[in-house]
């Protein structure tokens, strides 16, 4: 359904001295997403995973890649697959508040897309937002409002009834529970995965919240300093994790319960700049169980098993062999 | 952890705070009693608006008045009425005695000033306020300064005491603010939303921090969050705030393994457990009552499954096992 390859995505930065750098937010990041499929993206912040969404939509410059949607062709825009991505393509934000107009009502806002992309207008376009309005769970009565008058996760559903007004294949869900508070989120996840079911929507969805994707998503990809660095389905990943990173990730997670699991020690330090990204693997220099000589030299190449990938020495099958080890 | 006979240090009694807005009167605390012994780590989780950073803010005299007014009730600590001091008073308990940490350490630092100016600033500020034995002249003071800098486990102090908030990360510059926070020496740390603003894996770090701190210095902790889980990793034990009242204030073993107020166990409902990936999530339906003319009685008997006619009438907060009290008439005997 959606098939991303090799995106890189650099941002021209100046340093102090006025120096010319590039940012590397997204560094070569292919996604392969099946029709009615859920995918997870998450990563802690600077990681890259919000840009991947932009560059789908083409709300951030591409610098290297191929993105391919239902066999159409979005990595150059032109005016003609534009308006085909607007149509196919959506995506709801983080923050409901700033993602509405509040000089427009309900009624406009969720209206907008259908009056640009569609010729229905008066009645038929009303009845039209009234549906949509009820799919999401809103009343009719919201239609005149003002997003002032609505709480957040009422917002956040008049995004969502926005984003699904054309009847759009790709939803990117860009972290859509983070502003609001768990027992609304709660709802809103609730309504999102039954959503999908109705409508067979495939949804990409970064989050930084690793419980919420495991709720979500069939699959799962980490994302650290723009790159994935390991896949998978969502039950490996989150049950037998073999990146390092990912294992420290899920062990930074506070648990909610009585009793704390064993989890790996936190991580030392910080996730380094993206202006000056760490030789090797990227992640050495935060790395528990690093090779010396080797991981500061040399990227590690991919390594697969039945349900995912991972993309670190540890993996490496010469390596093991060479070392007597048997993964 | 906390013996008997120690009188708490801090103690909220029917505590009542509004704010007087142009629409009425906005009850944000609803009369709120609790004790803190010395070394608890107490956490006080709710949703937005429930009170929680309000009653923080409080205990420090921190809100503006007005619109802020004390409607009634008392807090004690260690034997003074914070509410019936002296600013003087006040100024030399903040810092001192209570310090506080904020949500986003990215706003609380000056920009302009390096770091080891500003710690040197809240050292001699604080000096001279406090009854310390210690009369540190500024270049003392900037050794104190490192000195804390290596205790809250920041490499290299001496030259972060030179650098910018802006050369430095999230996790670091709240590691900045706890080390700002501890040189009064206080005896209680109130830390509201320590790491909202901050990823998992330095939101870890920092609670490891916190954790380390409280044992090292014999601290006691108010925590604030909305989070459960960062609630279960440092407290002893919670309060469950709703619209400006405790519904439950309980131990963690009991708030997790028996939730008594239907409140808690919605939110416990509606968090996604790490563990059990297929459970079927249950929102709180409905929003927050508003406070400028809230229900009578219980404030969530509007959302609430189990409410009846006997919840028009306020519940008390009933003591209903070891180390459990809850404010609902369906529960216990009430």
């Amino acid at each position: 359904m959606l098939a991303v390859e090799n995106l890189k995505v650099y941002f021209d930065v100046k340093n102090i001295r006025g120096v010319k750098t590039k940012l590397r937010a997204v560094d070569g990041v292919s996604l392969h997403l099946k029709k009615g499929e859920a995918y997870g993206i998450v990563g802690e912040s600077g990681s890259g995973k919000s840009t991947i969404g932009k560059a789908i939509l083409n709300l951030a410059p591409k610098t290297d890649g191929k993105i391919v949607i239902d066999s159409h062709d979005i990595t150059t825009i032109n005016r003609a697959n534009e308006t085909w991505l607007r149509q196919h393509a959506q995506i709801v934000f983080q923050d409901p508040h700033s993602a509405l107009n509040p000089r427009m009502t309900i009624m406009r806002s969720v209206a907008e897309p259908l009056i640009v992309h569609t010729k229905t207008r008066g009645h038929d376009l009303r009845r039209r937002v009234e549906s949509l309005l009820d799919i999401v769970g809103l009343s009719k009565q919201f239609i005149y409002r003002y997003p002032h008058e609505l709480s957040g996760g009422q917002k956040q559903r008049v995004c969502i009834a926005r984003a699904i007004a054309l009847e759009p294949s790709l939803l990117i869900l860009d972290e859509p529970t983070s502003a609001l508070d768990v027992s609304v989120q709660s709802q809103i996840l609730e309504f999102l995965a039954s959503l999908q079911k109705d409508l067979n929507l495939t949804y990409l969805f970064i989050s930084h919240n690793l419980s919420v994707v495991r709720y979500l998503c069939q699959r799962v990809g980490v994302m650290y300093l723009g790159k994935i660095i390991e896949e998978g389905t969502t039950e490996t990943v989150f049950e037998h994790p073999r990146h390092p990173y990912t294992k420290a990730l899920l062990g930074a997670i506070p648990y909610p319960g009585a009793t704390q699991p064993q989890s790996a020690p936190p991580l030392i330090g910080d996730i380094p700049s993206p202006v000056d990204l760490p030789v090797g693997c990227r992640f050495h220099t935060r790395c528990p169980d690093k090779i010396a000589n080797l991981c500061d030299k040399l990227q590690p190449g991919y390594h697969w098993w039945k349900s995912g990938w991972a993309s670190c020495h540890l993996f490496d099958p010469e390596l093991n062999k060479a070392a007597g080890k048997v993964e | 952890m906390s013996k008997k006979p120690d009188p708490p240090i801090l103690s909220f009694v029917d505590f009542k705070l509004n704010f007087d807005t142009f629409d009425g009167v906005y009850q944000a605390i609803d009369g709120i009693s609790f004790d803190l012994s010395p070394g608890e780590s107490l956490g006080i989780v709710g949703e937005t608006g429930c009170g929680k950073s309000v009653t923080a803010k409080s205990i420090m005299g921190l809100l503006p008045s007005p619109p802020a007014e004390v409607a009634g009730g008392n807090i004690w600590f260690d034997g003074r009425n914070l509410l019936k001091e002296k600013s003087s008073t006040l100024k030399s308990i903040r810092g001192n005695e209570i310090s506080m940490i904020f949500q986003d350490p990215m706003t609380y630092l000056n920009p302009v000033f390096t770091i080891g100016k500003q710690i040197v600033d809240v050292i001699m500020a604080h000096q001279k306020r406090g009854n310390h034995d210690r009369k540190l002249n500024s270049k003392q003071a900037f050794e104190y300064g490192m000195e804390l800098l290596d205790k809250v486990h920041l490499p290299n102090p001496r030259r972060q005491m030179e650098s910018y908030p802006h050369e430095l990360s999230g996790g670091m510059r709240q590691r900045v603010l706890i080390a700002m926070a501890l040189s009064g020496e206080p005896k209680l740390l109130i830390a509201d939303e320590p790491t909202t603003a901050l990823d998992v894996t330095i939101q870890a770090q920092i609670l490891e921090l916190i954790r380390e701190l409280r044992e090292q210095l014999n601290l006691s902790v108010i925590i604030i969050t909305h989070d459960l889980g960062v609630v279960a990793t440092v407290c002893d034990r919670v309060l469950v705030m709703y619209a400006g009242q405790i519904v439950e204030d309980a131990s963690i073993k009991q708030l997790f393994d028996n939730p008594a107020h239907p409140y808690t166990r919605g939110l416990l409902q509606a968090v996604p457990d790490p563990a059990k990936p297929n459970k079927k999530l249950k929102g709180i339906p409905g929003a927050l009552p508003n406070l400028l003319n809230p229900p009578m009685g219980c404030r969530f008997q509007t959302r609430c499954s189990s409410a009846s006619d006997k919840c028009k009438r306020a519940p008390t907060l009933n003591e209903i096992g070891t180390k459990q009290k809850v404010a609902c008439w369906n529960v216990g005997n009430a």
